[in-house]
């Protein structure tokens, strides 16, 4: 079966971002850019569903300008086999990604659509949900682990209250949580393979979607900075300083 | 028009989650209804018609929906919304899962984790795990919005709200509940608990014997960094972070973390922060109100035994 699996490029995790001057946006010139962690647990699932022989084939797709490029190569250098690029420069929010993602998914036919959880960038968390909603499959979200059986995907979710597994029937989308599995380290000369592997590029308008937002950034902020604390000596301070403020 | 709240239950009474929504619900000076959804939900509905600024408790019961899938709750949701101006429930996994899946149904786009409603569009939202606070305005007719619950307080009881009863869509088959392991155990609600203890990955093997005492003596619950679960040492619904719970206790105490900003997301509105660390470098402390530069095998046990003194 083909599996497709949606990577968005993000800001880096370990890198904190700044907001422009004039506070339009999160500044992403000469900043660190990385695959979607959770994204890239999705492409490593899909690359173990391929090892086990379940996946046949596994097409990484992003949506983004051009230097989205990047993360298709990285996919593409941990395994998968084909990329698309579906060009855009609107400011894309999850409904429009995940209106695209259905058009990609009309044309791939895939039994599985697998992508992450949440996006580090926006902190959304719906693109799969909604994606599943679109094409009225089921959904298995927030997936610590993923087998399939027979016609169905059996899915086991992190919930706040501990873990749920649910049965899915083929096609379904499934969103991955960190510990679905610990993605692969890219190898240089799978990076330089990687390049021989096709990227197709599309653009929204080929697809037909519109991409107008819903939600407008009114403004971008620094959240409210904790007023400075103060350093004891010894656990006896510690508690007593406690018990003045009333805290225990 | 009114308001929609997707309530999440026990089966005999509302979430705390639930009831912070409630209140944050009062926001839009419009009357609020609750949704709740389950098998045998007769005694949770009586109990949420019960809380003060609830106008009306709306229950859909069918065996099916013992363990409410996405599926089939999103099309309840969708049945009901035309008629709502504002649908919200509480960021927690439940509404996660169901939300979103509503929202594209109705062809709208949803606002997650709110933490201050501005205006009956806008809204405050951190992005970035916490380190950016964007205010946001959503165009659409019908505002679909889940609320960070912390950042709002519980409504109380004083209320008396009518109960209508719904009948149930048949199930989609689209997925099917399978089994689900509850991660037991006598600690308050994480999420909800006035104190929270967290230890991160250099706690070890001791990490519930360091941590388990001192939470008990402060009736309080055990968080920890994804870093301590990903080693085994604690279970994964005790992840307090940007892709864990949100916690904002009036006590926290920090003990053996680093920082990180994936964990700072997860607890820096607590009303009290300490940090234990022995690197007095630790980014912890940056947030912390007391630090306490010591090694925590040793730290950590003392402030058990001194307190309650
Ligand atoms: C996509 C993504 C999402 C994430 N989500 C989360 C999340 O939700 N929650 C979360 O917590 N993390 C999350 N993380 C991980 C996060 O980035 C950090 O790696 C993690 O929080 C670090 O955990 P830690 O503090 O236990 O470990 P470390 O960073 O290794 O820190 C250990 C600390 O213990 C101190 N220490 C060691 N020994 C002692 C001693 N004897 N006495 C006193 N102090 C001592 C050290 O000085 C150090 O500061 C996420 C990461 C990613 C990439
Ligand atoms: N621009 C994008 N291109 C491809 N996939 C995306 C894009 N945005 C979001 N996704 C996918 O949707 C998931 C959830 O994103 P979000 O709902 O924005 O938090 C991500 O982890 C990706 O798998």
């Amino acid at each position: 079966m083909k599996a497709l699996v949606a990577i968005k490029r993000v800001i880096d995790h370990n890198i904190r971002p700044r907001i422009k001057p004039d506070g339009s946006g999160v500044e992403t010139e000469n900043v660190k850019m990385s695959i979607n962690p959770f994204d890239e647990i999705a492409v490593e699932e899909a690359l173990r569903l391929k090892a086990q022989g379940i996946v046949t084939e596994i097409v990484a797709v992003t949506i983004g300008h051009g230097h989205a490029q990047d993360v298709l190569r990285h996919a593409l250098a941990m395994g998968a086999d084909r990329a698309i690029l579906v060009d855009s420069t609107a400011q894309l929010q999850p409904l429009a990604v995940s209106k695209i993602l259905k058009a990609v998914y009309e044309r791939e036919q895939p039994q599985l659509v697998l992508l992450g959880k949440q996006a580090i960038d926006d902190d959304a968390g719906q693109v799969g949900q909604m994606l599943a909603a679109l094409l009225d499959i089921g959904q298995g979200t927030f997936a610590s682990k993923l087998e399939i059986s027979g016609n169905e995907a059996i899915v086991t979710r992190e919930v706040d209250t501990g873990s749920e597994t649910v049965a899915l029937q083929l096609p379904a989308v499934i969103t991955t949580d960190l510990r679905l599995n610990e993605p692969r380290f890219v190898k240089l000369p799978n990076l330089m393979m990687a390049k021989k592997k096709p990227i197709e590029s599309l653009t929204a308008d080929e697809l037909g979607i519109d991409t107008a937002p819903h939600l407008k950034v009114v403004n971008l902020a620094e959240p409210p900075a904790r007023k400075p604390g103060i350093k004891v000596n010894s656990v006896a301070e510690l508690v007593e300083k406690l018990r003045s403020v009333g805290a225990i | 028009m009114s308001i929609l709240i997707l309530a999440e239950h026990d089966g005999q009474q509302l979430k705390k989650a639930a009831r912070q929504t409630i209140s944050a619900a009062q926001a839009w000076g419009l009357p609020v209804h609750l949704l709740l959804v389950g098998d045998n939900t007769a005694a949770a509905a009586a109990s949420a018609a019960q809380v003060a600024g609830v106008a009306r408790v709306i229950h859909v019961d069918a065996p099916h929906l013992a363990h409410p899938l996405a599926e089939d709750v999103s099309a309840i949701v969708v049945g009901l919304a035309r008629d709502y101006k504002v649908l919200v429930s509480a960021h927690t996994t439940f509404a996660k899962n169901i939300l979103p899946r509503a929202a594209a149904l109705l062809d709208v786009a949803m606002v997650a984790d709110v933490i201050g409603i501005k205006a009956p569009n806008t809204y405050a939202r951190p992005i970035y795990a916490g380190s950016v606070l964007a205010t946001v305005e959503n165009s659409d007719a019908l505002q679909v919005v889940t609320v960070r619950a912390t950042s709002f307080d519980a409504a109380v009881d004083g209320g008396n709200a009518e109960i209508t009863t719904l009948p149930a869509p048949a199930a989609s088959g689209k997925s099917r509940w399978v089994s689900e392991v509850r991660n037991e155990s006598d600690q308050p609600d994480l999420a909800s608990a006035p104190v929270v203890i967290s230890g991160g990955r250099s706690l070890g093997e001791q990490f519930h014997q360091l941590l388990t005492p001192l939470a008990q003596k402060l009736e309080g619950a055990v968080g920890a960094t994804r870093a301590a679960v990903d080693a085994g040492y604690a279970p994964n619904d005790w992840q307090v972070g940007q892709t864990g719970t949100i916690v904002a206790p009036g006590l926290y105490i920090a003990a053996g973390i680093s920082g990180a900003a994936q964990h700072l997301a997860g607890m820096k509105d607590s009303k009290i922060i300490v940090a234990i660390n022995h690197d007095p470098d630790a980014p912890i402390f940056s947030v912390a109100d007391y630090g306490l530069v010591a090694d925590l095998f040793e730290a950590l046990p003392a402030l058990t035994a001194a307190i309650g003194k």
